[in-house]
């Protein structure tokens, strides 16, 4: 995949997109793409080339609103074990994050995936072990497969997972920015394949391109978008047909639909966005936090207004600005003393212009 | 939370597989793809296998590549990526 870094044709790629001379705001949905963007400097060179591209809600730690935190720590401070993926430790709710509840003396372990979760509960027999499942369509099939193969009793789930194209819908209603075009993310794509993005172009014009992850994979990207405004068009397309077929998945498809249902939830800095999260069908009951622990997470305050003031999160998760724009970037807000999640999570906006050292050019 | 990497499948038992990561071995669940090939490039993802990479594709991406950007020079607008 290193050839997909050749630097002869990704300036070859730069000289087609500046040809065009168009300008264009494009938003992709993936920390893993903003990652690329900014770690070999193409964001830099796409913005000479009149191309400013922004991040949006592709950062699922950063879209995780406070009261989903609070109930999990409320699930830490009743004595469960709680399991999560390391990103998720640091992200603030209303009363600390589980980071500062594991400091408090909570039973907080890091897993790599669901199934080292399953295997604590295997061992820790005498205790209730609960996995706080975080992430897209890419993550969510990983906790449906768990769940179908019938975890211990003592394992419970509580999921945030959250579904993309429902928030593509709310920006492009919202209507706050003007999008020329859409990078979707590779991954996610791999599992829900190429058609669930159609009706952004059919009904809001707005050309498309799933792309891989090397810096060839996104110029190109790029360079598709500029082709389809240039000749008017608004399609779905394909860049990264190695791994994404247009049906997706359909095995991790379905045992999505088996284990989960659509529940309208809000995402940090938008309001509810109907059908977007993935909870548990009544059947897994008996694994699912939210049902088995209702009286814990009862204490949850869910009407709390809890944005950091000054933070901007919310607003580049709708795309509107850069984390430059922040007075309190790199300032009062770094990754050892976040303030808010896009400067916690690896995958957030802030988190990777810090990491990259564009402070260095303000 | 969505980085996924690619690894060769080494051996495949059931719904696990011993997958290598350009030398570091690793034991992945495959329930999410139809049952993989020995040799074949997965994609794996918190674990789990959920896509097998097309190795084809893989190899013809750059020279497709050039060959969009070849056809943008010859002014043939017709060609789709």
């Amino acid at each position: 995949m290193f050839k997909l870094r050749d630097r002869e044709t990704a300036e070859k790629i730069l000289e087609k997109i500046s040809g065009t001379d168009i300008h264009l705001t494009l938003m992709h949905v993936c920390g893993t793409h903003q990652d690329t963007l900014v770690r070999f400097g193409l964001q830099k060179r796409l913005e000479e080339a009149n191309v400013d591209i922004r991040q949006g809600p592709g950062c699922p730690v950063c879209v995780t609103i406070p009261q989903e935190i609070d109930e999990i720590m409320a699930l830490a401070r009743a004595g469960k074990i709680i399991t999560a993926f390391g990103d998720a430790l640091k992200v603030p709710g209303t009363q600390g994050s589980l980071f500062s509840a594991k400091s408090e003396g909570a039973d907080v372990r890091i897993v790599y995936g669901i199934d080292d979760a399953v295997g604590i509960a295997r061992k820790e027999k005498d205790r209730e072990v609960v996995f706080f499942a975080i992430g897209f369509e890419t993550t969510a099939p990983t906790t449906a497969a768990a769940l179908i193969s019938e975890p211990p009793d003592n394992f419970r789930v509580l999921s945030t997972h959250r579904i993309m194209p429902p928030a593509l819908r709310a920006i492009a209603e919202m209507g706050e920015i003007k999008l020329d075009g859409l990078i979707q993310p590779g991954h996610v794509s791999t599992i829900i394949g190429t058609r669930p993005y159609t009706f952004l172009s059919r009904d809001f014009g707005i050309p498309q391109v799933v792309a891989g992850f090397e810096p060839l994979d996104l110029l190109m990207a790029v360079f598709m978008i500029a082709r389809q405004v240039k000749s008017g068009k608004a399609e779905v397309q394909n860049e990264y047909s190695r791994v994404v077929r247009e049906e997706g998945n359909p095995k991790a498809l379905a045992v999505l639909d088996r284990a989960f249902e659509r529940a309208d939830v809000a995402w940090r800095g938008f309001p509810v966005i109907p059908g977007s999260r993935l909870d548990l069908r009544s059947e897994f009951d008996k694994w699912d936090a939210r049902k088995t622990y209702s009286d814990i997470i009862a204490e949850v305050d869910y009407s709390a207004d809890v944005e950091e003031k000054g933070c901007i999160c919310g607003r580049l998760l709708r795309g509107l600005g850069a984390p430059e724009d922040c007075p309190l970037f790199g300032r009062k807000c770094t990754p050892d003393k976040p303030v808010g999640p896009c400067m916690v999570s690896r995958e957030g906006s802030c988190n990777i212009s810090f990491k990259y050292g564009k402070l260095k050019n303000l | 939370m969505c980085l996924a990497i690619p690894a060769k499948v080494l051996e495949v038992e059931g719904d696990r597989a011993k997958v290598d990561y350009g030398g570091v071995v690793r034991e992945v669940n495959v329930s999410l793809i139809e049952k993989p090939q020995l040799g074949q490039y997965v994609i794996v993802h918190a674990g789990y296998a959920i896509q097998v990479m097309d190795a084809a594709e893989a190899e013809e991406t750059l020279d497709l590549f050039r060959q969009i950007l070849e056809f943008e020079d010859s002014g043939d607008e017709r060609i789709d990526a």
